[in-house]
């Protein structure tokens, strides 16, 4: 076993097309690699996705390692498991990088077990530094510092793997920056044959459907969301009147979600996505740390609550202490005099 | 024919109730103003098992890893049908990150015996890593299908499911045994019955002999409370290391490849803030305000 500096990175891809997260990933990888003086391999597994490996470089990858191969054709965790694992057993990169996606949260744990060592989930920042252990005395250098938002608190976790390899996380899609491709960079494309016992293959996919999001949190530059304050759905009317008037996107808090007046794409926070709008609306949201992580960089804050020590109103430029579903008409009402 | 279950439950702190008490103004997190439940996803977890379990027979057992107190969540299982539970507590098993957890919860599968489904809650809503279940099904050798929403099909060794993302859909065929997780839209969780609440009332954990006894004082000893619980099914097994074949050093934190380095209690403040009166008047001078520095119109 040989072990390496190398950032590892587990490309995602449906139809011949890339997730968005693993192109950020790759990016990041690339910034990671700089500072290990090392360099960034990109594991890419599918069928007839060989003319994928030159793109998977052109966004920061320099090697390749492409498993194509029938069985491969859809998403499944075995036959991934199995690829992934073998690949990082015989190479112990020095860490192995997954977007925290559906399919990146069913892959890692699993690969993270059959290698017995750590993973930590849901990153919001990746950074290279060194740790001090005090029970060990020693200090350990350049670790992969795997920071989240950790706990129902107001915290953020830095957790490290000190002595086990790969160092393996799942990242949050979206809160990274990727690059745009560099179509001259060159790398190496190593292909790889994995061969499948029966009990692998035990499960068949018979059907499988995505849609393309119809929302755009991401790009949105006003977002009003809606929490469980909000009530009822007749009320969530008027977070959504609000955003079209506004010319803006619905978000919502995980409650909203969860108490169903709302579809889960429209989350905002840790376990949604994360958003960076010039004005955000926060109604009826009380701001658990999930959700102020994945807001509290927009420009403008108005927040309406009607606790007036909810946690909301500390990140908030504007604080409105009312029921959502009173103050949502007045402005609606006030900006369509202002319109006028 | 009848199908085994097993389902793997936590409890939590409510996390989703996050209420201006919970946090101090130094960003830390009053952990005492958060009551502890039943993870929500694990109730739809148990659920799709009692209805496997109504439909086809077979058993439902239900496991928990955790401090004495989690044996709520074990009680509130029996409330609503679950025919066994079990916990798992010791101090060896504390600091346990997702890695040694899922080494625990596979001894103690093991030692549970034959099964032919596991059910687990997609994740936890206090870590929200959804880490577990996969580690444990790797740990066990057999398939998992994370996201389930409906089993569309369960026919001798075979079980189609359909998985829900927030994007899509997908029907899977699997073998069994293999291991589900179950999102929150997957169904309506009963709620505890009234009859078996009555009967499970005194259902406890050797850990809670203490606290029985000062309530019921009729029972003198430990070892009559004991028996008598044990005589009709009440006693709420307690396993520890010493009950599981373990490697010590995959326990708790000795088993836990990652570290907390730090902990940043970042309190998000922002520099200047304005208060907006609730009414028509208020609100208009805001709007004004927004477009006249063009950040909204």
């Amino acid at each position: 076993m040989t072990t390496n500096n190398d950032i590892w990175v587990f490309v995602e891809q449906e139809e011949s097309k890339l997730a968005d997260v693993s192109l950020e990933l790759l990016a990041k990888g690339q910034e990671l690699a700089r500072r290990l003086n090392s360099q960034v391999c990109g594991v890419l597994c599918g069928a007839r996705v060989e003319e994928l490996a030159e793109t998977v470089i052109h966004h920061g990858a320099d090697r390749v390692l492409l498993a194509d191969h029938p069985e491969l054709e859809n998403y499944r965790t075995l036959p991934y498991a199995r690829v992934a694992s073998d690949l990082a057993r015989e190479h112990r990169p020095y860490t192995f990088l997954f977007g925290a996606s559906p399919l990146g949260r069913d892959l890692a744990p699993r690969v993270a077990s059959a290698l017995q060592v750590g993973l930590t989930a849901d990153c919001t920042d990746l950074q290279i530094g060194d740790f001090e252990s005090k029970k060990e005395k020693r200090v350990y250098s350049d670790l992969l510092y795997q920071i989240r938002p950790a706990f129902g608190g107001n915290v953020i976790a830095t957790i490290v793997n000190p002595n086990t390899r790969p160092q393996m996380a799942t990242v949050r899609e979206g809160v990274m920056r990727r690059r745009d491709p560099d179509t001259s960079r060159k790398g190496v494309i190593e292909k790889i044959a994995p061969t499948f016992d029966a009990r692998e293959l035990v499960l068949q996919v018979l059907s499988r459907e995505t849609r393309e999001s119809t929302v755009n949190l991401k790009g949105a530059p006003i977002i009003v969301s809606g929490g469980a304050g909000i009530g009822s759905p007749e009320n969530f009317e008027l977070i959504r009147e609000l955003a079209h008037i506004l010319g803006g996107e619905v978000g919502a808090s995980r409650a909203a979600v969860d108490a169903g007046l709302i579809s889960r794409e429209h989350q905002v926070g840790q376990t949604g996505t994360t958003v960076r709008p010039r004005l955000y609306i926060a109604a009826g949201i009380s701001g658990a740390i999930q959700h102020r992580a994945g807001m509290s960089e927009s420009s403008k804050i108005i927040a309406i609550n009607t606790d007036p020590h909810a946690p909301i109103f500390q990140i908030a430029h504007y604080k409105i202490v009312g029921d959502a579903a009173e103050v949502i008409p007045m402005m609606i009402r006030a900006f369509r005099e202002k319109a006028k | 024919m009848p199908y085994n279950s097993i389902v793997l439950v936590k409890q939590v702190p409510d996390t989703h109730n996050i209420h201006g008490d919970v946090m101090k103004d130094d960003g830390t997190i009053n952990r005492a103003a958060l009551p502890a439940i039943f993870n929500p996803e694990d109730l739809n977890a148990l659920e799709m098992a009692l209805q496997v379990k109504e439909r086809y027979g077979g058993a439902v057992t239900v496991l928990t890893m955790g401090p004495p107190t989690a044996a709520e969540v074990l009680r509130d299982a029996l409330y609503r049908g679950a025919d066994r539970v079990v916990l798992l507590s010791d101090r060896r098993f504390a600091g346990a990150d997702t890695l040694a957890t899922s080494y625990t919860l596979k001894c103690a599968i093991q030692k549970i015996g034959a099964f032919d489904l596991i059910f687990c809650g997609r994740q936890a809503i206090d870590g929200d890593t959804a880490q577990v279940p996969p580690q444990t099904a790797e740990k066990l050798g057999i398939p998992q299908i994370t996201y389930a929403e409906t089993i569309v099909q369960l026919d001798a060794n075979e079980i189609v499911v359909a998985r829900a993302f927030p994007l899509g859909k997908e029907i899977v065929k699997c073998t069994l045994p293999c291991l589900l997780t179950v999102v929150g839209s997957a169904n309506q969780p009963r709620p505890p019955s009234a009859r078996k609440m009555i009967e499970h009332k005194l259902a406890a954990t050797p850990l809670e002999y203490n606290t029985l006894l000062s309530q019921w004082q009729e029972f003198e000893t430990e070892e009559k409370l004991d028996a008598y619980l044990a005589a009709r099914n009440l006693k709420i097994p307690l396993w520890t290391a010493d009950d599981l074949a373990v490697d010590a050093n995959r326990l708790g934190l000795n088993g836990s490849p990652t570290q907390v380095y730090k902990v940043n209690y970042v309190v998000l403040e922002t520099a200047e803030s304005k208060q907006i009166p609730a009414n028509a008047e208020g609100v208009a001078a805001l709007m004004q305000e927004l477009v006249k520095e063009y950040i909204v119109g």
